[in-house]
């Protein structure tokens, strides 16, 4: 592997109430969150290539562990999402380079399709940050049900050097969801979009 | 007895392969079990409380079940535990310490009655609170190794008539252990202490 990895950190909700109504069956999102070294730390690169062969990889591991986490066949997944937080020394490019060129391929080959873009945000933080993951639907982007987010920390990442590289992949939308809209029966599934 | 009414379940695993040292053959891991439930003592000061601690019981199991099988199944790699609660605003710390008996013996239980002390610790605080939970080795709590404690927290809980509840269990020492002290291989499993 190219990625350098420290540690892996997986999260798992499952909303079983809401509001005093009983989820049936409970809303599940998962989060794989991978810490890596990163390669070009403290000095300007300008090609990025090693980051975004890194992202390939990471693409295919965090997904099978949000997959394995969830204890769902990936094909199973309803919305999936990305997120980078870059340590100090790096770069917000560097973040760029992990989550966009080249990650969504193999996570649409664990999840069976996803013709969705998948929803990304970044930033550049200190240790302990947060990351919101933004989630839309992997078959139509606008199924308005499933827009949402998934807070994650890792306490001790992102170190000055590293990286912290999450994917967020669910079996569900929002627990009560209400406010209309394109809804997942209703998806053609041609452009990703609806 | 009635049973906690539990919003959500939050899980959360760590795998650790270094920190700055030689990569570990064998990943630490550290994981989390996270309960949302309801207070029921939220808002007022009720004297008689201690029966909640039976209705705790079948939560603290299904936790600590859920750990080991998180962990792989077999209770034998589990070598080190904590436990804590975050009570939302309208309770008190004292309805936290309903944690201690149904969240420690059911880890105990669970790993085939494992001798020390289960580490603690509790607070009272809002949503997204972050709780520091300590961790000692199951059977000799002087074992200097295994002393180590995990962040946790969920940003939507505790609401101010909730409590988090947690448990921890964790797969060995520190992953760069070398402080000294006693060691996991020369626990005598007496007293829980040494």
């Amino acid at each position: 592997m190219k990625a350098k990895i420290r540690k892996i950190v997986t999260f798992v909700e499952e909303t079983r109430r809401e509001m005093d109504k009983t989820i049936e069956p409970a809303t599940r999102r998962a989060a794989a969150a991978a810490v890596i070294e990163n390669p070009f730390a403290g000095r300007y690169v300008e090609d990025l290539s090693e980051l975004i062969e890194i992202g390939e990889e990471l693409g295919a591991l965090l997904t099978e562990r949000a997959v394995v986490a969830l204890g769902i066949p990936g094909p199973s997944a309803e919305s999936y999402g990305k997120a980078a937080a870059v340590g100090e020394n790096g770069e917000l490019e560097h973040a760029a380079a992990v989550l966009h060129p080249k990650l969504g391929t193999p996570v649409r080959r664990v999840l069976g399709k996803g013709a969705a873009l998948i929803p990304s945000s970044k930033k550049r933080g200190g240790i302990g940050v947060t990351l919101d993951i933004p989630l839309g639907h992997k078959d139509a982007a606008y199924v308005r049900s499933h827009f949402d987010g998934m807070e994650i920390r890792v306490s001790d990442a992102p170190r000055a050097n590293e990286i912290l590289v999450a994917i967020a992949v669910t079996d569900s939308g929002r627990p009560l969801a209400r406010v209309g809209g394109l809804t997942k029966d209703q998806i053609k599934g041609e452009d990703g979009l609806r | 007895m009635s049973s906690a009414e539990v919003r959500k379940v939050v899980h959360i695993v760590e795998e650790i392969f270094h920190e700055g040292g030689p990569r570990a053959n064998v990943p630490l891991r550290r994981a989390a079990a996270l309960a949302v439930i309801r207070n029921p003592f939220a808002g007022k000061y009720v004297e008689q409380i201690e029966e909640f601690m039976n209705d705790l019981k079948p939560l603290g199991l299904e936790m600590a079940k859920s750990l080991v099988a998180e962990l792989g199944g077999d209770a034998k790699v589990v070598e080190g535990y904590g436990k804590g609660a975050i009570v939302g605003a309208d309770g008190e710390i004292e309805h936290g310490a309903l944690w201690h008996v149904p969240g420690g013996y059911a880890m105990r239980e669970i790993l085939n009655g494992a001798k020390a002390i289960v580490p603690s610790s509790k607070k009272v605080g809002g949503p997204g609170a972050r709780l520091d939970v300590p961790i000692t080795h199951i059977n000799a709590s002087y074992v200097r190794s295994h002393f180590d404690a995990m962040e946790v927290g969920i940003p939507d809980a505790p609401r101010v008539d909730e409590m988090v509840l947690a448990l921890v269990m964790t797969t060995g020492a520190r992953i760069h252990a070398r402080a000294g002290g006693l060691k996991a291989s020369e626990i005598k499993g007496e007293d829980g202490l040494r």
